[in-house]
């Protein structure tokens, strides 16, 4: 489908708040999903004749399983402190963009069946009734959420619209209403291992390449293992990793760190993707089932540990949701935290003094960090609250030269989602994913004029992806976009070089 | 007994009563609905110590609202505040002989009223002149700013202006808890008072000024970052393990 033309953002040399646009944005939802994408995970494979009393009763459900929910419906004084923090407000200025006004969408319903005030006093508390018009703006902004978190770092009362777009795509999906890009995706793990659909044969086959490749580079027997039992490491990263760019030079660099280290390790046919599409769509179930592949391929290839690749919000399910899941890991080796990412396995390697850089090989950049969204705001890195923070800068500062952070309020808990997190890194929501990216390519522009900055390295198959879409619309280099171990990649000795 | 005085006697001690059960049934609801997974806002403290303190910070200084927003973080906290001075000096009409907090506190409770009619003042001030809150006002914020600026108001009306006979009304206070009513004053601007406490405490509990208890069940605010060493499960999301 051709994308419907717009007009993308100008980059101003400071942030500016948006005044309201209303509906500036309410043109745009991505594609439903077809009647087989739905039926082949279980939800409804169109809109159901009884969809509202559905929709209602599974809202009564979730209110009394998520207590989230339930205190976030309630608890909302319209103040207005996170109205300035979403980066799709500020790129888009669609009201309903704001983290507040999108909470509403559901919580005016919400009020009409659920609170006494809603149900006898509807117009004074902004009650209405779910109709087929709030069902489609529900459709429209629920899928303009990239649950990025941003705005219950602010929020008075830590109200976290991540937990209402959950929920709001959880009741569509439970009514037929389901969003194509992400139900499709989940299909394709429950079918084939991965979010890409690549089947065991290419997948072996890709990575014979990718050891041909580094061969060819370093001189070097590099070697990317795929079901190898007994290996110390199951590697769990990103089907983006085996083909994508920038992604697989990360890929390349965790094998390097492995193979420096004398670490063993292996990666899964069977657990061919960290991406947890099922947090996306709020279904628990779903996130459960794709979560026990790890499990099961852990137990089945004997490993001691689980170390996750360069992915946001898949570590966010790794790191606070699978020991909920798939626990206890009792299986695995105690001395090391299940899982581990890989940055804080490289990070522990440098401070042990077991990995050797030239610096210089990164010379010819001049590095920024983004902060993905789900690192930074649902999860940690190390032992030390916000050493999700430090630990990949850390990497960055030990394998090259030049390193200057964004502005403060652009990083760190502050961070700016990439504009494509959340299930939205679909074409069909191109212009959303362009505009939401404003905030963030207003930063970097800030260090590119104040340092010359010409690479921005991130540990997210999506940001990585969504940068290398949209950084040109703005006027950037799409090959500014890189994974933290492609700089590792680049620096680490290997010893008999 | 005047019927003035029954019938605020009736609707103050309804209005609590609707006020301490329907708060109570809500934090009861709060409390007993679960929370399945591990979701703090990040950078969270990995303790429960940390969490105390990091929920007390909030509590007391609002601190994300403080970085969020310097305007609001200034009304809203200068109103919350001035509300509980207000609200501690009044503790001395329910209470014979009284606590000596109470009677230290008298002077400031006296001027925080001002405080807080500014704080309600510059809340409702931004839900005009900021477009982002404009737009998300409902009638109903406007009204509970309404309710609670005309509580203060009729209060220092009462305390600057015109006095009412405050040792009668104490005297009523203090009979009510036990069904021992004694004559209300019946100076309009008390009664204007009184009713409007009133209509705040019964809508309390159907109101958003649920935000209150709903600080503390917060569960980005009030859990602790500790998800890979301590496994959390909650009693449906365990079901699902039994049954695969």
């Amino acid at each position: 489908m051709a994308t419907a033309a717009f007009d993308t953002p100008k980059l101003k040399s400071y942030p500016v708040i948006p005044l309201v646009q209303a509906g500036a944005m309410s043109h745009l939802k991505p594609f439903v999903a077809a009647a087989p994408i739905q039926k082949a995970i279980g939800f409804p494979e169109q809109l159901v004749d009884d969809w509202q009393d559905k929709a209602i009763a599974k809202m009564g459900e979730l209110l009394g399983k998520y207590r989230s929910l339930q205190v976030y419906m309630d608890a909302c004084v319209h103040c207005g402190a996170c109205s300035d923090k979403c980066h799709y407000f500020l790129g888009t200025g669609d009201p309903k963009n704001m983290p507040v006004a999108r909470q509403d969408l559901m919580r005016k319903v919400y009020r009409r069946y659920f609170t006494f005030a809603g149900k006898y006093f509807p117009k004074l508390v902004g009650a209405v009734d779910l109709t087929r018009e709030v069902l489609d703006e529900w459709y429209s902004y629920f899928n303009q959420c990239s649950e990025c978190r941003r705005c219950s770092v602010f929020c008075p009362y830590g109200i976290d619209t991540a937990e209402v777009t959950m929920a709001a795509r959880e009741i569509m999906d439970s009514v037929g209403m389901g969003q194509k890009y992400s139900n499709e995706i989940i299909g394709k793990v429950h079918r084939i291992g991965n979010n890409l659909g690549i089947p065991g044969p290419a997948l072996e086959n890709t990575l014979e390449g990718l050891e041909e490749d580094t061969k060819e580079d370093t001189g070097l027997d590099i070697k990317f293992p795929l079901n190898v039992k007994g290996a110390e490491v199951l590697l769990i990263t990103p089907s983006a990793d085996f083909f994508s760019e920038p992604h697989v030079e990360s890929l390349i660099g965790y094998a390097k760190v492995f193979h420096a280290a004398g670490i063993s390790w292996t990666l899964s046919s069977h657990a061919s993707e960290a991406g947890n599409f099922g947090m996306f769509i709020g279904n628990y179930e779903q996130m459960r089932a794709i979560s026990l592949r790890v499990r099961e391929a852990a137990l089945e290839l004997g490993v001691k540990r689980i170390v996750v690749g360069e992915c946001g919000h898949a570590w966010r399910v790794a790191y606070s949701f699978w020991n909920t899941l798939i626990g206890p890991f009792d299986y695995l080796d105690p001395r090391y935290p299940v899982p581990q990412h890989i940055c804080e396995l490289t990070d522990d390697l440098i401070q042990r003094g077991a990995l050797q850089f030239d610096k210089e090989a990164n010379d010819s950049r001049i590095i920024t960090f983004h902060d993905s969204c789900n690192v930074a705001r649902a999860s940690r890195m190390g032992n030390l609250p916000g050493g999700q923070f430090v630990i990949p800068r850390r990497i960055i500062t030990s394998v090259a030269n030049h390193f200057h952070d964004m502005a403060p309020q652009t990083i760190h808990e502050s961070t700016f989602c990439c504009g494509g997190g959340g299930g939205l890194l679909t074409d069909d929501l191109l212009e959303l994913r362009v505009k939401g990216a404003l905030p963030r390519m207003e930063a970097l522009k800030g260090v590119v004029d104040e340092h010359g900055v010409n690479f921005m390295a991130t540990i997210c198959a999506i940001c990585k992806a969504q940068f290398t879409k949209v950084l040109p619309y703005y006027g950037f280099n799409m090959s500014m976009v890189g994974g933290v171990h492609q700089l590792v990649s680049k620096a680490i000795r290997l010893g008999d070089k | 007994m005047s019927l003035l005085t029954i019938t605020f006697a009736v609707v103050l001690s309804v209005a609590a009563l609707v006020f301490a059960l329907g708060v109570a049934r809500k934090i009861r609801s709060y409390a007993r609905t679960p929370a399945p997974l591990k979701i703090p806002t990040t950078p969270a403290p990995t303790s429960s110590a940390g969490v105390g303190w990091r929920m007390a910070r909030e509590l007391v200084f609002f601190e994300s609202l403080f970085k969020s927003s310097k305007w609001t973080w200034i009304f809203g906290w200068t109103f919350h505040a001035a509300l509980l001075l207000v609200l501690l000096r009044h503790a001395r009409y329910f209470q014979e002989p009284v606590w000596l907090p109470v009677v230290l506190i008298q002077p400031f409770g006296t001027y925080a009223g001002f405080a807080m009619v500014a704080g309600l003042g510059g809340l409702w001030a931004r839900r005009w002149l900021v477009d982002r809150v404009r737009y998300i006002s409902t009638p109903s914020d406007h009204l509970m700013l309404a309710l609670l600026l005309a509580i203060g108001l009729t209060g220092l009306g009462m305390r600057f202006v015109k006095h009412t006979d405050i040792v009668a009304v104490k005297a009523f206070m203090l009979g009510l808890p036990r069904l021992d009513w004694q004559p209300l004053p019946s100076d309009p601007v008390l009664l204007v008072h009184l009713a409007l406490v009133a209509l705040l405490m019964a809508i309390f509990p159907i109101s958003k000024l649920l935000h209150a208890p709903g600080l503390f069940f917060s569960p980005t605010r009030n859990q602790a970052d500790n998800a890979r060493e301590q496994r959390h499960i909650a009693a449906w999301a365990s079901a699902l393990d039994k049954k695969a």
